[in-house]
């Protein structure tokens, strides 16, 4: 029997392959989560330009970012420290929130 | 406690809805029990190997390891699922004949029931991985609240499992003659929605240009929190803001599946046969 999805395994080894470019020329935002908290809970970026977010989390449980209207999601494990890509976004304010402690961990990004 | 239920609920429901389609999609095949529960036992295990070295996958890869894992998960899945639809559109219609006339007794072709473990398992890591670092969040706080938060897991857990189970028990009711085809198409649209889930993944790492942030809006109509939004995000891809690059993902993944589909099912399907090896004609009903 043909296989024709055999070209679908090619994306996957291509990934596999890929060394992830550094987003070094992006500007960096930092984050912190301390007690189920982030610090800060505000942080304000330029529009239609994309960059970097990091965040820290100083406690010692996990924690995952997560935003449905930045389409974003990534654990940070205790102790750990993520780097992730946001934008080009169009101005706004685009909420955040800790997916493990939803009460407490939020924030938003303003791009303006 | 709610909370809790709520977090849990949120992570196995999209396991859940898969393992439904997929039973459904493989209603009638011999040992499908076995090897979907198979599925699902080695995605439990793998889930908490991921939770386990959850520190290590973040940091590999120049950071982007999480990314990485869940685009290539993602990317696995969309494979078996269309292998699983091209194997169907050679098999199904004798599938379906057999099924309503013979039961459980299918013998054409080598069956891609390995094809759906791997979905089944891969659905189950990727989405039991979070639960696992959620619940060991908890566990690792301690205190009194514990094991009212872990009882409100469990809670979240049977909700969970409750929903895929009545999608399953729901797609049993449609007539077994179109049962493959709305599965076939519910297959195509879970592959579709993956594949643009997977290149978003590769967006947040900085590995594909966005291509356009929100090409569209609709998150006033129905946002991915609420629970429609969550059960149509993983049942068809739907994305309240949409990146460009997601939009591309979906359709070449609807048009490459649904071309080869057609493809494989208009070369010629193999002659239906009984278990005795004799012709059936599927235009009449066969009854043993």
């Amino acid at each position: 029997m043909p296989c024709p999805d055999r070209f679908l395994f090619a994306p996957i080894l291509a990934i596999m392959l890929w060394v992830g470019p550094a987003a070094a020329e992006d500007s960096r935002y930092v984050l912190s989560i301390k007690d189920h908290k982030f610090q800060p809970t505000e942080i304000e970026i330029p529009a239609n330009k994309k960059v970097a977010l990091e965040i820290s989390n100083l406690d010692p449980t996990p924690e995952e970012f997560e935003s449905t209207e930045l389409r974003r999601e990534k654990v940070i494990p205790g102790g750990g420290r993520i780097t992730l890509s946001i934008g080009p976004l169009k101005p706004g304010r685009y909420e955040f929130f800790g997916d493990f402690n939803p009460t407490t961990a939020r924030g938003h990004i303003v791009v303006k | 406690m709610l909370g809790a239920a709520i977090i849990v609920f949120r992570e196995v429901l999209e396991a859940a809805l898969i393992v439904g389609i997929v039973m459904a999609a493989s209603h009638g095949l011999i040992g499908r029990a076995l090897w979907i529960s198979g599925g699902v036992a080695a995605g439990v295990v793998g889930a908490g190997l991921v939770a386990a070295f959850a520190a290590k996958i973040a940091a590999a890869a120049s950071g982007m390891g999480q990314e990485l894992l869940n685009a290539a998960i993602l990317l696995l899945a969309v494979g078996m699922l269309g292998w699983h639809n091209v194997w169907m559109s050679r098999h199904g219609r004798a599938l379906a004949v057999t099924v309503r006339s013979i039961g459980d007794a299918v013998t054409s072709g080598a069956r891609p029931l390995y094809a759906l473990t791997i979905v089944t398992g891969l659905a189950v890591l990727r989405e039991g991985s979070e639960t696992v670092l959620f619940l060991y969040g908890i566990a690792a706080g301690g205190g009194t609240t514990a094991s009212t938060l872990l009882g409100g897991g469990v809670l979240g857990l049977a909700a969970g499992v409750g929903m895929g189970a009545a999608l399953y028990l729901g797609l049993l009711r449609i007539p077994p003659r179109q049962l493959f085809a709305v599965t076939g198409w519910m297959v195509l649209l879970l592959a579709a929605g993956m594949a643009s889930q997977a290149v978003g993944f590769l967006v947040q790492a900085d590995m594909l240009p966005a291509l356009g942030d929100a090409v569209w809006d609709t998150s006033a109509v129905l946002t991915e929190d609420s629970l429609v939004g969550r059960v149509l995000h993983t049942l068809i891809g739907y994305v309240s803001r949409p990146e460009g690059i997601q939009i591309v993902a979906y359709l070449a993944t609807l048009l490459a599946l649904g071309l080869s589909t057609q493809m494989v099912g208009r070369s010629g399907q193999p002659p239906l046969r009984d278990p005795d090896g004799r012709r059936l004609d599927p235009s009449r009903r066969h009854l043993p």
